[in-house]
Parts: C-alpha cells; structure tokens; sequence
C-alpha cells in the first residue's frame, strides 16, 4: 500500500502517542515517583522483611511453576500435533480456557475444589494447606500459564514434521534418544518463548493468586499482592511504587533475556 | 536379500498395497517404478519399519523382521526432503547413527571423514545443513545413512526434490557409488528414466500391486502389459497396436512397405500417413503423422533415414512396425 508522506507521518505521530499515553507515561511516573526521593530510599524501601519476602515467594512460584509448565506443556503439544485420539478437540479447548477465563474467576473456583468442604477440601485435614497455602498460589499461577509453552512449542512441532524423527529412528536411536536429542533441540526455541511468557506471567499474576493467598506480609505475600496492600492496607504509595518498580524490574530482565538470546539465534 | 510377501495395507477403504510379493536379490539396486499415488513409498516404509503392515510379512538378509522396529533392521535410510538433522554439523549429522552406537570416539571421526569424503563433501564438517545446496544435502544424508552399514539402503525418490542438472548428476553418481559399495539398495522413484539408468533390476508398481519386475532391458522389449510398456518410454498407436516409436519406419513406396512388413509379420499391418510436422531432435527426428483413419501418432527415424526420405509436411508416406513389442505378442514376461 502506498500512502502519501503526510498521511504516513500522521499516521505514525498518532500511534506512537497512543503507545506513549498508555505505555510510556505511566511506567515513567511511576519510575518517576520511585527514585524521586533518591536511591537509598528505593533499596530501603524494597529491602524491608515483607518485600524480601514476597520477592522470594515470586521467584519460588516461578521455579516451581516453570518446570511443571515445561514437561506438561511439551507433552501436551506432542499429544495435540501427534496424537490421535478422541476428545482431541476439547483438548484444544481446554488448553485455551485460562485466556478466556478471568483470573479472579480461576481463584474462586479453585477455593470451591480445594476448600473446605470442596471436591478435594479433604486434603487440609491431612495436614495440606491448598488455599491459604503455598501449594494454592502454585496451582492458581499453573492454570494462568497453562497455555504459552503449549501454544509456543505446537506450530513449531507443526513445521518440523516428523521426517527428521524418522530418519533418527532408521539411525538405531530409540524413542527417548530421539526425543533429546532431535525433538527437543528442534523445538528449543519455541520452548524458550513459552517459558519468558510463563515466567513473566506468573510475576505479574494478582485477580487469581490474591483469592487463594492468605495476603500476611512477610509470610504469604507474593510481589503483586504486596504492592497492593501497600497502596490500599498500609496507605503506604511510595512503597507500593517501590515494589512496582522492582516487579517491573524482573519483567524487563526477562524481556531483555529473550531479546538476547534472539540475537544469539538469529546469528546463528 | 529382502523378500516381501503377501504385503497388504490400506488407510480407511482406500488399498495402497494389495498383496504385493517381491524378492530383492543381495548386492543388486533395484528400483520401484510407478506412477505418483501407486504405493512405492508405501511399500518402502513397509520394508523400513516406518509403516505396518495389514497383512504379510517382510524379510531382510533371511531374519523375518515384520515385528521389528525400525532401530532393530539393520537399512538405511534416505528421504526425499533430506530430513537433516538442522540444528547439527554435516559431520554430526553423519555421525549420528555411530553416536547413539556409542562406538569410540577415533573411530566415528575416522568413519566420518571417509564418508565425507566418498560423497564429496570434505570440508564441509562444520556447516551446517541450511548453509548446503539440496545436492550437497543429499549426499550427506545419503553418508549418514551409510555410515552404520545397513545391510539394505532404502531411497525414497532422493533426487526428486533436485533440479534436473543435478539429479542427472546425482543419479550417475550413485550408481558408481552402488558399485563401489555393493549394498543392496532399492530405489523408489516415478521417472522411467532414472529407473532405466541407475537400476539393475526394477519393479514395476501400478495402484498398490506389482505389473512386472526384470531388468530394464526386457522390461523395455518385453513388457508384461500395455500398463508396463506405455510407462517405461514413450508409445505409439498404430492400427490399434502400442508400438515403440523407433519402432516405425516409414517409406514413400506402398509395395516396398508392404514387402517389409510381411517380412516382419504380426504387426498391424501398413498405413497410409499424411506427414504433419518434422521435428529435428539433435540425432533423432520425430515425425507427427496423420493417418488416414485420423489416427495421430508419431514415428522416430535417425537423422539419415529422415534426411533419405527427405519429409516435408503435406507429404504422404507409408508407415509400418519392423519389431512387433505389443505386449499380446511378447513372450511371457519374467516370474513375478
Ligand atoms: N498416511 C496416509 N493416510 C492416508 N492415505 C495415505 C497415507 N499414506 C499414503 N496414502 C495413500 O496411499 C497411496 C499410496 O501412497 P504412496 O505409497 O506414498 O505412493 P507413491 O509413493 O507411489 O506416490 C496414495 O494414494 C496416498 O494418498
Ligand atoms: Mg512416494
């Protein structure tokens, strides 16, 4: 499409004020706001027991959750591009339902199976907290990343076909050798995209994880939920934009992993 | 040796392979011929283990290995898209099948090396496959193939994703290849003449049965039906009767034709032919002819025989068979 040079530099002044008011503008006030009162106030700010805390509780559901997402999701997207089988079509449904369904919705719901008097409620006279619980916050942040590695590693799986996997077997490798050292490399990229969009959606997760989180500073407080009781709890705005800013600084240490290791692909 | 008995398989109603049998001699290079749809790759995949069978059973070098996985059969093999391995070197490429062997490491780069170097692509090592030609892809898959000594090499249509140059090419080099190595190796591909030049033996494959196997100098002069002989070179029509186009000869004289033909005996006979068109073809010249029946079909003469008749459009001529190669009147065909 040709367009004349007017049209074109009015074209890009409004989308890139669109970006700047809904993007830039608020991360930069924020930002703002935060190193406004100076460097040393930041750290203090984030360096207090709860916010230590909450930052190690985001990181532990992200280690946890990563790992789970990545053997589930890889075997879910061989199963959906491989397999044929019946019901192959819910699956698909399914494995896209956290995109529609909304977060807050997920924590209730899952109040409703692991609580008390729920489906598997038995599970806390056992001695396993589910809600209120660590294990809670882990299945919350599960069913939200569910999709992105299966969704990043199915059309790759698509593309490579499944000549090369063949060819490995008229070599003598077995099923599992195959798999390492053919399917995996084959979908690596893929599965690296999927874990960045894991990673940084299980970060910034707040509608489902604050429904099943007991919400005790310095106990059960994930980021996300400490930044919101500073704001609304404790009246305490510079520490909610502190906190911000530090989430904010872990989502873009992993957007800039992933530009790196793009280049790194790309000169390859 | 690889014997195929009684091979069945069908996906839903349709039958790509209908109770093939066939028996593929140690040593030799035989091709599976057909046309596109006529289960040859199907019939590959069985032998290889890639596919299942319905019904009958597959033998390589005496071990009946119908139940046998892939790993466990001892082939080679090559497809038509290359399936490299893109995210490894040429060198691990063809290292793969020793790597997952475990053999010693001095031994693989030993193997490795040599293989390169027999088809042709030393120096090349560290490349990887997406920095290769299509030709040079295949070459390294076909090393990689080798380089377990399989005891049978399948090739699935290897040059059919290759411009003609190079599959000319390619062709003639497999085949010195083929006498250097001595493995017994089945080719299966849809061009009669890759199959005529590179292959000692060929099965002829026509929707999921076999029309005819032999080798290619009798399935050429004695083909089995009318399936095998329009498929392996080109034919003519004439009087009802498929002919080899050098198989015609023409002659501006009735009498003489007809003293010729008689001679010659169990053709159909002579026809009065109106020359349409006179293509010159390097050394041969191909002549479209009209019959008086309003038969169209096409004779090839030498350069000197057409140059002694000297044809033009318009002229009328005198055509008749000198080797009658219809099918009805050849000898049986080999045993199938
Ligand atoms: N996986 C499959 N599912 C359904 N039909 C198939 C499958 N594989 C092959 N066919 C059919 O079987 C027939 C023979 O296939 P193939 O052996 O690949 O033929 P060729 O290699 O001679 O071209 C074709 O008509 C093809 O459509
Ligand atoms: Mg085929």
């Amino acid at each position: 499409m040709r367009t004349s040079t007017p049209a074109r530099l009015g074209l890009r002044t409004v989308a890139l004020a669109y970006l700047f008011v809904l993007v830039a503008v608020p991360i930069v006030l924020i930002l703002w706001r935060t190193f406004e009162p100076g460097l040393g106030t930041f750290v203090d700010s984030v360096r207090t027991p709860a916010a230590i805390s909450a930052l190690n509780l985001s990181l532990l559901i992200v280690a946890i959750v990563v790992p789970l997402n990545v053997v589930f999701g890889v075997a879910t997207a061989l199963a959906l591009v491989r397999g044929r089988f019946p019901g192959k079509g819910v699956l698909q449904a399914v494995v896209d339902l956290p995109f529609a369904v909304s977060p807050i919705v997920v924590g209730v719901s899952l109040i409703l199976l692991w609580g008390a008097g729920g489906w598997f409620g038995g599970v806390e006279s056992l001695g396993f907290q589910v809600i209120f619980g660590l294990p809670g916050m882990v299945i919350a942040t599960l069913f939200v990343t569910l999709p992105f590695v299966v969704r990043e590693v199915e059309p790759v799986l698509h593309e490579i076909g499944t000549e090369q996997e063949q060819a490995a077997s008229t070599l003598g490798a077995s099923s599992w050798q195959t798999f390492w050292r053919i399917t995996l490399p084959a979908i690596r990229w893929g599965l690296t995209y999927g874990v960045v969009l894991t990673i940084a959606r299980a970060l910034g997760e707040f509608g489902a994880v604050i429904m099943v989180s007991s919400g005790f500073p310095g106990v059960s407080q994930t980021l996300t939920l400490l930044v919101h009781s500073r704001y609304i709890d404790d009246h305490n705005t510079y520490g909610a934009y502190a906190a911000a800013t530090l989430l904010m600084g872990l989502a873009v240490a992993t957007l800039l992993g992933m530009t790196l290791l793009d280049r790194k692909r790309s000169t390859r | 040796m690889i014997s195929v008995t009684g091979a069945r398989k069908t996906y839903g109603d349709f039958v790509a392979l209908d109770g093939v049998s066939l028996d593929i001699p140690a040593g030799s290079l035989t091709a599976l011929l057909g046309p596109s749809g006529s289960g040859k790759s199907t019939l590959l995949r069985a032998i290889a283990g890639l596919e299942g069978l319905d019904h009958g059973r597959v033998g390589i070098g005496g071990t009946d290995v119908t139940g046998i996985p892939p790993q466990k059969r001892g082939i080679g093999f090559v497809f038509q898209h290359y399936a490299a391995f893109k995210h490894m070197t040429v060198r691990d490429n063809v290292a793969f099948g020793l790597t997952i062997r475990k053999r010693p490491k001095a031994e693989i780069a030993r193997k490795v090396d040599d293989l390169l170097e027999i088809v042709g692509l030393d120096g090349f090592q560290h490349r990887y496959p997406a920095q290769l030609s299509g030709g040079q892809r295949q070459r390294m898959a076909l090393a990689r193939a080798l380089a377990v000594d399989p005891e049978v090499l399948l090739l699935d249509e290897p040059f059919g994703a290759l411009d003609a140059k190079v599959r000319a090419d390619l062709r003639q080099w497999l085949r010195r290849l083929h006498d250097e190595v001595h493995v017994t190796t089945v080719l299966v591909t849809h061009d009669q003449e890759e199959a005529l030049e590179v292959a000692d033996r060929i099965a002829v494959l026509n929707k999921g049965a076999i029309e005819q196997v032999g080798d290619p100098v009798s399935l050429y002069d004695r083909p089995a039906n009318d399936f095998v002989m329009s498929f392996l070179g080109s034919v003519a029509r004439l009087g009802g009767q498929l002919v080899r186009p050098h198989d015609i000869a023409l002659h501006r004289d009735r009498e003489r034709a007809q003293q010729l033909d008689a001679r010659v005996g169990g053709g159909p006979g002579v026809l009065e032919a109106s020359v349409e068109r006179v293509v010159r073809l390097g050394f041969e010249v191909r002549v479209d002819l009209r019959a008086d029946t309003g038969e169209r079909f096409a004779a090839q003469l030498t350069r000197a025989e057409a140059d002694a008749l000297s044809l033009e459009p318009g002229d009328t001529v005198f055509a008749h068979t000198v080797a009658p190669t219809n099918p009805a009147e050849a000898e049986p065909a080999l045993a199938i």
